[in-house]
């Protein structure tokens, strides 16, 4: 029983309970049946233009460019996608595949609450029950959107066991899936878990690169010569390079540095070693004893102690490279971007922009970066208040 | 291999031939409460009646159990327990009885830790996995292990992992769901040494009121494509049970209900409540 597909090289794979695993081959087939029906094809295309609002504008940042004195920067901007960040284009995707396969109810787990945001978002719009779990912690944290989510009509679980947050959320989504697997649809929120999902999402999310990538062309005549994104689990982060993987394009992923490699962070590709989380085998962050450690980053959505099994094989195969950023730095990143452009960016974003904002400047000006806005910032204004009081002398 | 899996074999034989019911086969969380108080409730599971054991290996996401072991696992970690905990319950089950099957229960990461391999010239993530086992697989073997099972390694990913197993002397034990399909079913059972794990319901582990209603039709599905012997596990927590399962499999293992039993027993009578408890589902004692 060799499975052919599903396989990043040595990460990806299948690593679930038994329970599980009829499920994951029927999630296989529905979405290779979808892919192949144009009436799929083109539901969502039409509810990603009349209802998502897309295509997504690829905005020059003049000002930016300028005060960095380098290389271009274009903005490829998922923050004016509905609801705010890109999470919507694979929520969306995947509840119109647990439509065609009949499921009733969806579950999904959340950090930040932009995932459980779009998840209920796309419940509500087609009238699905919708639960989404939640780290406790999280929930304290992310108070406003969980009301959000109320609103929404979805029901929000606080999950209490381990740290509470993102990670745990993801074990008790999983085990509910276990419970409920005949029923339910797992709409998992990042290009992680086990096969078929790191390819889903991907492809999910691949209209931000493919129309980033025409766009570019259009407005410029050219490719970019690097694109940067922010990588948690890393849906944003293949949704734009996958388009560009053959192209001769330097792929920079930005993981979460948080207080310092040596210190508490979310780097799993920078900090971490090869290891089996969540379905998939993949770089994670863990102990000597093969236990799964906490991450910390002050972007809940990048706080996720693995990555997605895609990214690992791109950084063996030095097809793309990780770099890392820390608190601080991503703090500076959002001022800056607020402050040149207008746009107050997601935490998560930050991180890129703060590295896009290291390297411009070594570039020439007819050089171009391309940047996957991921999302925006309204969510965490009030964490980067807090976080910029407490820095202040 | 020709020898792999005896104890499991002699251990079903001896069972089949006794006429004395099915066999119990305890969960015990390596490490819980203590990493200090193993060794005795492995030896009070002993004298209680267990005819096997599981020596369940604690782990930080441990996404297929219920609150019982998530708890009993996150109190054994933070107790100091790792898989020097489980080897060495197994050591102390081994000690105590030379024939019993006892298998390491546990889920793939901290496997694969003992390894440290990172080696990543592989070409597929089933044979990544494989190589790393190597340490435990010897390690497991010494201590005195017959067998091996890691919830989130189907058999679809297994085969590299199995022939490791195999080099040391250790079955992989495989599980089944209801959910399981004719063609899962029957990869199984051609790889299946030991015995077969049947979960006896669609969820996660953890004590339930009733054995599941089609626990029946999921044993006829299993037994027409194999002879290996089967146990039953998940939801499993009284004699009753015990009594009702045993008609259709020789081997019931309980787990959850025996981890609530040391968690809510005093401090000093948590041997004697292992042994007792193991009596009443044995049925050598009625409650």
């Amino acid at each position: 029983m060799t499975r052919e597909s599903g396989a990043f090289g040595p990460f990806g794979g299948q690593f679930a309970p038994e329970t599980l695993m009829p499920a994951l081959a029927e999630l296989e087939e529905a979405w290779t049946a979808a892919q192949e029906d144009p009436e799929f094809r083109a539901e969502l295309d039409e509810m990603l233009r009349d209802y998502v609002g897309r295509e997504t504008p690829l905005t020059y940042a003049e000002r930016l460019t300028e005060q960095l004195g380098g290389a271009q920067i274009w903005l490829k901007r998922e923050d004016l996608a509905h609801t705010g960040a890109h999470k919507i284009n694979n929520a969306l995707g995947q509840v119109l595949l647990a439509r065609r396969m009949g499921k009733p109810r969806i579950i999904a787990e959340t950090g930040a609450g932009q995932h459980g945001v779009a998840t209920a978002t796309a419940c509500a719009r087609f009238g699905i029950e919708c639960i989404v779990y939640m780290g406790e912690e999280d929930v304290r944290r992310q108070a406003l959107n969980v009301f959000r989510m109320g609103l929404l009509g979805a029901e929000v679980v606080p999950v209490k066991s381990g740290a509470r947050t993102l990670k745990d959320a993801i074990n008790e989504a999983i085990r509910d899936w276990v419970t409920n697997v005949r029923t339910t649809h797992y709409l998992i929120g990042s290009a992680i878990g086990p096969h078929p999902y790191p390819v889903i999402v991907r492809e999910l999310q691949s209209c931000i690169g493919r129309e980033a990538r025409d766009q570019l062309q259009e407005k410029t005549g050219k490719l970019p010569d690097v694109a940067i994104a922010c990588v948690g689990g890393g849906s944003n982060a293949i949704g734009l390079f996958h388009p560009l993987i053959d192209d001769p394009v330097r792929l920079i992923g930005v993981e979460a540095a948080g207080e310092g490699l040596d210190a508490r962070h979310a780097a799993t590709l920078s900090g971490g070693s090869p290891g089996v989380l969540h379905g998939t085998r993949t770089y994670v962050l863990q102990d000597e004893h093969g236990q799964i450690t906490e991450a910390h980053s002050i972007s809940a959505g990048l706080d996720y102690p693995g990555v997605g099994p895609e990214h690992a094989w791109l950084m063996l195969t030095e097809r793309a490279e990780y770099v890392s950023v820390t608190d601080d730095e991503a703090l500076d990143g959002l001022k800056l971007l607020s402050e040149t452009e207008g746009i107050i960016p997601a935490l998560e974003t930050a991180h890129a922009i703060a590295y896009a904002a290291k390297i411009a400047p070594e570039m020439s000006p007819d050089e171009i970066i391309l940047l996957g806005l991921s999302g925006r910032g309204d969510k965490d204004v009030e964490i980067v208040r807090d976080a910029l009081e407490s820095r202040e002398p | 291999m020709a020898d792999l899996g005896k104890r499991y074999r002699r251990a079903f034989a001896a069972a089949a031939a006794s006429g004395d019911g099915p066999l119990v086969f305890p969960f015990l969380t390596a490490g819980f409460p203590t990493p200090e108080e193993t060794p005795e409730l492995v030896r009070a599971a002993i004298r209680g009646g267990a005819g096997g054991f599981e020596i369940g290996v604690p782990f930080s996401d441990p996404i297929a159990d219920g609150p019982a072991h998530q708890d009993a696992y996150t109190v054994a970690l933070a107790a100091g327990a790792s898989l020097d905990t489980a080897l060495e319950a197994v050591r102390t089950a081994r000690e105590a009885a030379p024939e019993v099957p006892i298998t390491l229960m546990g889920y793939l990461n901290p496997f694969l830790s003992v390894g440290c391999s990172t080696d990543d010239e592989t070409e597929q993530p089933g044979e990544a996995v494989g190589e790393p086992m190597e340490a435990l697989a010897r390690r497991a073997a010494e201590a005195g292990a017959d067998g091996l099972i890691v919830v989130d390694l189907p058999v679809d990913e297994s085969d590299a992992a199995r022939e490791v197993l195999a080099r040391h002397g250790l079955a992989m034990i495989y599980l089944l769901a209801p959910t399981s399909t004719e063609e899962r079913i029957a990869a199984v059972a051609e790889r299946a040494s030991g015995f077969i794990y049947l979960v006896s319901l669609t969820g996660v582990t953890g004590a339930r009121d009733q054995v599941a209603a089609d626990f029946e039709a999921f044993v006829g599905r299993v037994r027409a494509q194999t002879d290996t012997p089967l146990a039953v596990g998940f939801g499993i927590s009284r004699r009753e049970h015990v009594e009702q399962v045993g008609t259709l499999v020789p081997a019931a293992i309980i787990g959850s209900a025996l981890t609530t039993t040391i968690a809510s027993a005093p401090p000093d009578g948590r041997a004697e409540a292992v042994e007792r408890y193991l009596e009443v589902v044995t049925g050598r004692r009625s409650e």
